[in-house]
């Protein structure tokens, strides 16, 4: 019996500490030393309303913007596909050989070409066809980016050299010049491209 | 591969190598010393006599039972969320068989995720229930790793220490202040930490996005330290918010092994033996490496199926190439390797890309890491495994020379090898057994995700990875079906505690005999021998044990994908 009434006495100071003080903790600090990102690292527009959060895609499918990676993301209840929504996290989960997978990134490499006027052969960055594993990606590979420069240079009315300009100040090399990869925020490119030409 | 990938491997590699032997250290401190004043006070509080000394009985009895209680602690908060505060999204509980497998899944360490955090769990949820439980569990795990210890420390007593100690030691002194500090790196880092759940923003060129924020990095510190894996958002460590930058990345499966690479340490250090520890830890991380050669091997290799579509799979000047299918760009092919083998090594969990579209090979470096359990394994339990496996191996040493087997000055008897290979035996008896159950029933098959050998893989996957308390899955498994969710629930529970009991009736057995004094025809087991010998032993169980399913899983589909065959 004495087990039984120390472990409940334990259980709930445990619950008191782990679950209540503990994530509170955090959080007031956080909030005092990292406003911003313990928020979600939100961008915010002219009027001051939320356009979205520097780390989590969104869909582009305007000419227009650069377009980020395909997504899985389902609705809020799992139900079905809602790409790039934030409420439902999800990679596509299919094999290597699975012949649905197969299909997907060859139909989406014939639309990568067709949107970008590339030759019906021409090969295209895997990361361009390939969902993500958040299906929120916010980043794109260098040579993906480069690709959809001239049509976006073209829908703009802007010189190449513009648009890659903005992907150098843009783009981030390896963190510490070693951890990860190289790759540009798709969302803050296209925040970039507004600002530059409205 | 281009050199910086060389540079990330030998830089993770370098600090867990580092860090080991230190940590391991400290936590001899931890364990060797007085009370702390803090935690008398919390022995006081609720009274608990922490000088009491338990019998092998008595310490498994209080886990199970204070185990008991943290399982209907979690069950009950996330069974009341409607009703419980910090919902506004007025979200309904979850189904009873999920809330069953989510409060399983987070008091055994397991931390499989049946249901999506972001969907379907409030911030107290996260909190009161997922928080709480993965500190509990991971400590219960350290504790018992410390009470089998005393079986090598203990000669001719008939007790193994006190639970409670064992637990808050670790809790006071190492865990709780490395998750507070850790966590703080995160939300520096990227990850939000707020009390807010949704937010709607105003996208530059379409419909309204919803972003769902909570506090996160209180959650991500403590599901690596603790090797737990269950992740605030759905997809996990892929997520942005969970695993923003490549930093996070490698903080995160560092962590996985700040306290799991350095338990041979400590155990060298608590035994007085500190060479026995090096050896041990030598012996791990040959396994660990190894998987993670494969894994990286196979990852950059061109899928053959689309050599038609004229994508670009090799590594260039401006990206990096690779199955990038299910992987986040920032980390790339060499951070989701080191991160995806630590955490099936380590039994985290957590992933930082979709394990369902990762290539056959890697696929199966996950499941014999999954089977052995113990390279270097979960909070406690993991390294707990390894002792086991090598009291095993000194066994089959001592049958081939015809002398009888001593470990550590213990002499192995008829008992000790009974309870060693009792524990061993719950792994196939589960992984194989449910299975092979689940495919020959309609509610088993129609989960599946992915045809052929993918799909019995996603299967077998789920079932070694609810045994081995890991917690990753193949996740186009739809495991929030009845069936699943029970099934693996149960099994969680089963793979946890079965294993656990004999080990510490081991240690109860061990800790009563004398300790001999090393002769001249002791087997030396703090040599390059020795290393050997418990390596083959594992190898060698875990081919006999586990070939067929692997033959029909990974090596077929391997097989059938170089040949272009689709499913």
């Amino acid at each position: 019996m004495k087990i039984v009434f120390q472990s409940f006495r334990i259980t709930m100071l445990l619950m008191l500490i782990c679950g209540i003080l503990y994530p509170l903790g955090v959080t007031a600090i956080a909030r005092i030393l990292f406003p911003h990102q313990a928020s979600g690292s939100l961008v915010m527009g002219a009027s001051g309303q939320v356009i979205g959060s520097e780390l989590i895609a969104q869909g582009f499918k305007n000419p227009r913007y650069f377009h980020p990676r395909p997504s899985a993301a389902l609705t809020p209840d799992g139900s079905g596909p809602q790409p790039y929504d934030g409420a439902f996290s999800s990679p596509s989960n299919l094999g290597p050989d699975n012949a649905l997978e197969i299909k997907a990134i060859t139909d989406a490499a014939v639309d990568y070409r067709k949107e970008n006027h590339l030759a019906v052969n021409a090969s295209v960055p895997i990361d361009a066809v390939t969902a993500s594993g958040s299906g929120l990606d916010p980043d794109i590979s260098l040579s993906n980016a480069m690709i959809q420069v001239p049509r976006i240079a073209k829908a703009r009315h802007l010189s190449l050299l513009d648009v890659q300009t903005l992907i150098d100040r843009i783009k981030k090399g390896p963190q510490f010049g070693f951890l990860g990869t190289q790759r540009v925020n798709v969302l803050k490119l296209n925040i970039a491209l507004d600002r530059q030409n409205p | 591969m281009i050199a910086n990938d060389w540079i990330q491997i030998l830089f993770s590699l370098g600090v867990t190598v580092l860090l080991a032997p230190l940590v391991g250290r400290y936590l001899a401190w931890i364990y060797k010393g007085p009370h702390l004043s803090l935690e008398r006070g919390f022995y006081r509080l609720v009274g608990i006599n922490p000088d009491h000394e338990m019998t092998w009985k008595e310490y498994g009895a209080v886990l199970l039972v204070s185990n008991a209680f943290f399982f209907a602690a979690g069950f009950l908060v996330l069974w009341a969320q409607p009703v419980l505060p910090l919902n506004p999204r007025n979200l309904p509980p979850l189904s009873p068989e999920l809330t069953f497998n989510t409060a399983a899944s987070f008091v055994t360490n397991t931390n499989w995720q049946a249901y999506a955090g972001e969907a379907q769990l409030s911030n107290l949820s996260q909190m009161l229930a997922i928080t709480f439980l993965m500190f509990v569990g991971a400590n219960t795990g350290m504790a018992s790793l410390v009470a089998i210890f005393k079986g090598f420390t203990r000669s001719g007593s008939q007790t193994i220490g006190n639970f409670w100690t064992d637990f808050v030691r670790f809790f006071i002194r190492a865990f709780l202040p490395a998750c507070f500090l850790m966590a703080l790196i995160h939300v520096y880092q990227g990850s939000p930490q707020t009390l807010r759940t949704q937010i709607t923003a105003h996208t530059l060129e379409g419909p309204p996005q919803t972003l769902i924020v909570g506090p996160v990095a209180s959650l991500e510190s403590l599901k690596h330290l603790g090797t737990n894996g269950g992740g605030f958002y759905n997809a996990n460590g892929a997520h942005p918010y969970e695993n923003p930058t490549p930093l996070t990345n490698t903080l995160e499966f560092l962590e996985m092994g700040l306290f799991t690479f350095s338990l041979p340490f400590f155990f060298g250090r608590m035994i007085g033996r500190p060479r026995q520890g090096q050896v041990f830890f030598i012996a791990i991380l040959t396994l660990y490496l190894s998987g993670f050669a494969l894994i990286e091997y196979s990852e950059r290799m061109p899928n053959p199926l689309l050599a038609h579509a004229s994508v670009e799979q090799q590594v260039g000047p401006l990206s990096d190439g690779g199955n990038t299918e299910g992987k986040e760009t920032r980390f790339g092919i060499t951070q989701t390797s080191l991160f995806s083998n630590t955490t099936i090594a380590a039994t985290t969990g957590a992933v930082d890309g979709a394990m369902d579209s990762m290539n056959p090979l890697s696929i199966l470096v996950y499941l014999v890491h999954m089977f052995l359990n113990e390279e270097p394994g979960g909070k406690g339990v993991g390294f707990a495994g390894l002792l086991k496996e090598a009291i095993l191996a000194i066994f089959l040493a001592g049958l081939m020379v015809g002398r009888s087997p001593e470990f550590l000055g213990k002499r192995i008897e008829s008992r000790e090898i009974k309870l060693a290979s009792l524990s061993l035996l719950v792994t196939p008896l589960l992984v194989l057994w449910l299975t092979g159950i689940s495919l020959l029933l309609p509610s088993g098959k129609s989960s599946m995700g992915n045809p052929g050998p993918h799909g019995f893989m996603e299967v077998l996957y789920a079932f070694s990875s609810g045994n081995a308390n890991n917690g990753s899955a193949m996740a186009g498994l739809n495991v929030s079906t009845p069936y699943y969710a029970i099934l693996l629930g149960v099994e969680m529970l089963l793979g946890r505690f079965l294993p656990l009991l004999p080990l510490l009736a081991l240690a109860g057995a061990l800790a009563r005999k004398k300790t001999h004094p090393e002769t001249a025809g002791t087997f030396k087991t703090d040599q390059p021998l020795f290393i050997v010998l418990l390596l083959g032993f594992m190898i060698l169980f875990a081919a006999l044990t586990f070939f067929p399913p692997l033959m029909l899983g990974p090596l077929l589909e391997h097989l059938s994908l170089l040949h272009g065959i689709s499913f």
